[in-house]
Order: C-alpha cells, then structure tokens, then sequence
C-alpha cells in the first residue's frame, strides 16, 4: 500500500481548491458586474457581491438588445449560435458516418486516395486559408466558373447555347453559409472508421446471409451499434459548433445572423469609449452557459468523446 | 482489427462518399490551392494583369520587420500559453489523482473552462484587468503597479496570454488525469516499497510514464495557441497597442480584410499552412511511434 502523507495530501487539497477558485473567479466577476448597475462597477470599489439589477439587466439584454454593440437581442444571437451548432453537429456526423461506412465496409478503387483527401483537412484550419474561403462562400460556384474559364469551355458553351456562363451562387449571410464550410471532418470521419474496426466480421457475414444490403446494413444494424458513440462525439461537436468565432465572423455580416460569441466582440470592443460591462458580461454568461452546462451535464460523453477523438 | 468481409457495389461507395469530398474540395482544396496560387503571382490594383513572381512575396514577407516581429511574438505567447497551460494542467491532474477524496468534484470545477469560447475567455479577463474598473487592476493598483493594456504593450501581451492559458487547463488536466489514471497501481507501489517519496516518486516514476500524453499535449496546445486563440485577440486588443498582441493568425486576417493585400496575405496563409502540416506530421509521427514501457 502506498503510505498516505497526511501533509502532502493536505498540500494537494489546498492546491485544488486555489486552482477551483482561480478558474470560477472570472465566472463569479462577471455574473456580479451583470447584475450591477454601471455607476457601482465604475465607483471605484469593485463589488464582490452580486448586485440589485439581475433580472433589469439580463431581460434588457436578452429582449431587446445592447444599447452599444450590436442592436439585436441575446435571444436572437442564441438562436443563431444554436442553430449553426446543432447544424454544423448533424451535418459533421451525417457526411462523417457515411464516408467511413463507404471506406471500412467497401474496396473500390480510389479508396486510399480518398481517404487521404479526408485526411488532409486535418492539416488545413480555416485561419490558414480565411480570404480565398471567404471568396469561395460569397460565390460556391466561382472555382467550377473559373475551371471553365481556363478550360475555355465558358466561350464553347457560349457559342454553341449562345448564353453566358455566370455562374453565382452566394452563401454570404445564411444558415448554410454559416453550416456547409464547417461540416467535413476528418477527425469525426477517424472516430467512426476506428469504431467500425472493433465490429465483428460476423455481424456483416449474418446481414449477408440474411440477404441485407448495405444501406440495410448501415441503418439496421451499424447506426443502432453507434448511438453512444453518436451521442459522445455530438457533444465535442456542439462545442466546437457553437463557440466558433472566425467563421462567422466573415460570413454573418447582416446582424441577424449575428452568433453570442461574436456578438460579444461587438459590446467589448468599442472604439475610445467604455463598453457598457453589465450589459458585455451579461452576454459573455449566456454565451458561456450552454456549452458549459452541456459538458458539466453529460461529462461521461464528453470525457469518453475526448480521449477517443485523440486517439 | 481489420475487416475481411465486404460489400460488392459499383456505385455506393462513392455516393457516400461524394458530401465529404464535395465540401473539402470546394471548401478547403480550392481555397488551398488559390492562396497557393496567389502568394506567387501579382495583381496590379485594378486586378486585370496579373504576373507571376515566385517566391518574390515570401522573400518579402520575411524581411518584413513587422512580419518577423509578429512571428516573434508568436513565438512567445504560444510557449508560455503551453508551458502555463500544461504546467498547470498536469499540477491539479497530479494533485487530483494524489487526493482520492472529492476527485470528481475537483475534475467538474477545473475541466470547464476548455467549454469557454477563447472569444468569452478574452472578454472575462479584458474586464478583470480594465484599467479603469477591472478588479485585478485595482489589486495590481494596490501593488503599485499601473497596469494598463491600451498602452503598454507588454501588459496587452499578458492579458491575452493568461485568457488563453485559463481557458485550455482543463483540456490537459483531464489528459493528464487519464494518463495518471492508467498507470498501473502496482509501478506506483513498487516504488514507494523502495521508500521513494511521493514527490520523488513522481518525477521518477510517474512523470517518465507520462511521456506520451505529454508530448501530444504539446502538440495539441502549440496549434491551439497558434490558430484557435484569433477569437481572444480579435475580441480584446485587436493585435494592440502598436501591434504588440498580433500574432500571426491575427495579422493574415488584418492583412487580407483590412489591409486588403491579397497576395501577402496569400503567401502568409501558406506559411501557416506549412506550420500545421509541420505540427500534423509531428503528432502523427509520434502517435504513430509511441513511447511504450
């Protein structure tokens, strides 16, 4: 048996609790600078307790907007955030789950190369290629415009149709331009195929013989086999989906797809003035609290999604 | 394990896969491909003429001292973001796995931070060291020291690093537990029969044994200080003051929408390109060969 240290465990105990306390302390400023009014935050003495205005503050920024920052309410930028998150959640596992079924349960040829194509998205974060992803969203068709342009085909199909080839189509301002870009996966596509790995060869041989096709296969048998899986890997997905920030801050120009999370820059960052700080930290709570709450209630998926995905 | 058995079809294995290849290809090879494309060819302002120039941008780019002075500061803040980040991380991971007792209420208070967006992180400490009414501007006040982030830029540079380092703790605390947690008792035990000291012990024994979940942490922190901290940098000090906090994944933005220089900003995108293809290959590499004991 290891000898327990009575010192040392009280060390350990008193250096958790100042770690606990180190990382709610910015929670717990920000929640009582939300229920304040800006008169006692700017006093000079900055309260530790929360203050008198809780529910004033949080309804005005909720129902009717931030008085400086962006004009729509928290509940509109919320709705926004979650339907990009639950959008991006389905849309990774959906083109995921059926490109490592396509890629464990059939040979074809290409598969290698395809799943290297897969794998290269690892490598390519949308920071590193932000204006030519941007130029791609405010026209999906400009890269089949421009193949046809070099190809020269555009004057072809000109003089033969004798129409003009113009080919636009903006995601600019959209659920799907927020949505589409961000749903390939290759981690989520990694996850499945390792998944697919551990499931017998019987099973397939049973399906077979019982006559099954693919398609039966993957609804019948491999889809119910992967809900835990399913259920973890749509918690780290929720989270990725809705704290993204550079994204849509290039694609939702017009405020009413405006997500929380960058709505909050819009408060925080105001040129020469003080930004109104109950109202900014107001925000910051309801952008914080849907994903914290996520991963505080379904910690077993989230830690099981976790250490699976680095796998 | 790999399976034996197989579907026969001409067609569906490509169907399933053509929604994942079609959005890579427009979504990430395309664009890839351009800020390739772009980095070695010049517009002129009009955009009409275009010629192409080889590595011209990039022999430019690097003898740019504002370009040199951001990778520079990109340097510093990702190794202190990872070294506090991960020193810490493994501190309460270490202490958690030590205690036994309330283990699982010291894991749900520090792991959910990591559920913060870095945007809302940059926004909570921005107001806590607000010159004017942030708290521990009032503490540091009391110090004797002014501390203001809208002029000095080494304060700017601490503000964003300690946002960033408190929001991925709990991202190598949790890995650092799992890995204390799949030690095997009996190693641990051995050890302390040799009456090595808890503290000695660690060092010894357990920390050697961590090797592999340290060095994929480091990895995995490196990229997230370099491309996910824009949301902390973007929401604070907007790469202020004097373009002390812009780190390079701030700047290939400024450059390309503000600045509107398409092919610096192409060739900037390519040098972080290779920076991540770098840092892949790494952590492949290593998983792939994995320290075994």
């Amino acid at each position: 048996m290891v000898g327990r240290h009575r010192w040392l465990t009280f060390t350990a105990h008193l250096i958790l609790i100042i770690g606990v306390l180190v990382t709610l302390f910015p929670l717990w400023i920000a929640f009582v600078a939300s229920t304040h009014p800006m008169e006692n935050l700017l006093s000079g003495r900055f309260p530790l307790l929360p203050g008198p205005d809780l529910i004033e503050i949080y309804s005005e920024v909720l129902l009717r907007g931030q008085s400086r920052g962006s004009g729509i309410p928290a509940t509109q930028m919320m709705l926004n955030s979650l339907i990009m998150a639950v959008g991006i959640t389905a849309g990774k596992i959906l083109v995921s789950f059926t490109a490592a079924f396509a890629i464990v349960y059939f040979r074809f040829a290409g598969r290698n190369v395809f799943f290297f194509l897969i794998f290269i998205t690892l490598m390519l974060p949308v920071e590193v290629r932000i204006v030519p992803t941007y130029d791609v969203v405010a026209n999906v068709l400009g890269p089949l415009q421009s193949l046809l342009e070099v190809t020269r085909l555009d004057r072809l199909i000109e003089s033969l149709a004798g129409i003009e080839v113009n080919l636009n189509w903006r995601l600019l301002n959209s659920y799907t331009g927020l949505i589409l870009p961000l749903i390939a996966s290759a981690t989520a596509t990694f996850l499945f195929r390792q998944f697919f790995q551990t499931i017998p060869d019987e099973l397939i041989e049973a399906a077979q013989i019982d006559g099954a096709g693919p398609m039966e296969f993957m609804w019948r048998i491999l889809l119910p086999l992967s809900t835990t899986n399913l259920a973890a890997l749509s918690v780290i997905l929720f989270l990725y989906g809705w704290n993204q920030y550079l994204w849509p801050l290039l694609v939702a120009q017009q405020e009413k797809y405006l997500t929380i999370v960058v709505g909050i820059q819009r408060i925080v960052n105001t040129a020469e003035t003080q930004p109104i700080w109950n109202q900014a930290m107001a925000l910051s709570i309801l952008a914080l609290l849907p994903p914290v709450l996520v991963i505080i209630f379904m910690q077993r998926l989230f830690l099981k999604a976790l250490i699976d995905a680095e796998k | 394990m790999i399976h034996r058995s197989h579907f026969r079809h001409k067609t569906l294995p490509y169907l399933l896969l053509l929604p994942q290849l079609l959005i890579t290809a427009v979504f990430f090879l395309w664009p890839a491909g351009r800020a390739i494309f772009q980095s070695v060819i010049r517009q002129d302002a009009w955009g009409i003429s275009s010629e192409f120039v080889g590595l011209a941008t990039f022999i430019e780019l690097f003898q740019d001292k504002l370009y040199l002075n951001s990778f520079g500061i990109t340097l510093v803040f990702s190794f202190t973001v990872t070294a506090l980040a991960m020193g810490l991380g493994l501190l309460f991971a270490a202490c958690t796995d030590f205690v036994i007792r309330g283990a699982r209420g010291y894991r749900a208070m520090l792991m959910w931070p990591y559920a913060v967006a870095p945007a809302v992180a940059g926004a909570l400490w921005y107001f806590m060291f607000n010159p004017s009414l942030g708290i521990i501007a009032y503490f540091l006040d009391g110090f004797g020291y002014d501390w203001n982030h809208y002029i000095r830029g080494r304060d700017a540079m601490v503000l964003i690093i300690i946002a960033s380092a408190w929001k991925q703790i709990g991202y190598n605390y949790l890995f650092f537990l799992a890995g204390l947690q799949a030690i095997p008792r009996s190693l641990v035990e051995a050890a302390a029969i040799d009456g090595a000291e808890p503290v000695r012990r660690f060092w010894s024994v357990i920390f050697p044994l961590l090797s592999p979940t340290t060095f994929f942490l480091i990895v995995i922190n490196t990229v997230y200080s370099f491309f996910d901290t824009f949301g902390v940098v973007h929401a604070t000090t907007t790469g202020g003051p004097a373009q002390s906090t812009s780190i390079l994944v701030y700047k290939v933005f400024n450059t390309g929408f503000i600045g509107q220089d398409l092919s610096n900003s192409a060739a900037q995108s390519v040098v972080l390109m290779a920076i991540v293809i770098l840092l892949t290959f790494i952590q492949f590499r290593f998983l792939g060969s994995k320290v075994h004991y």
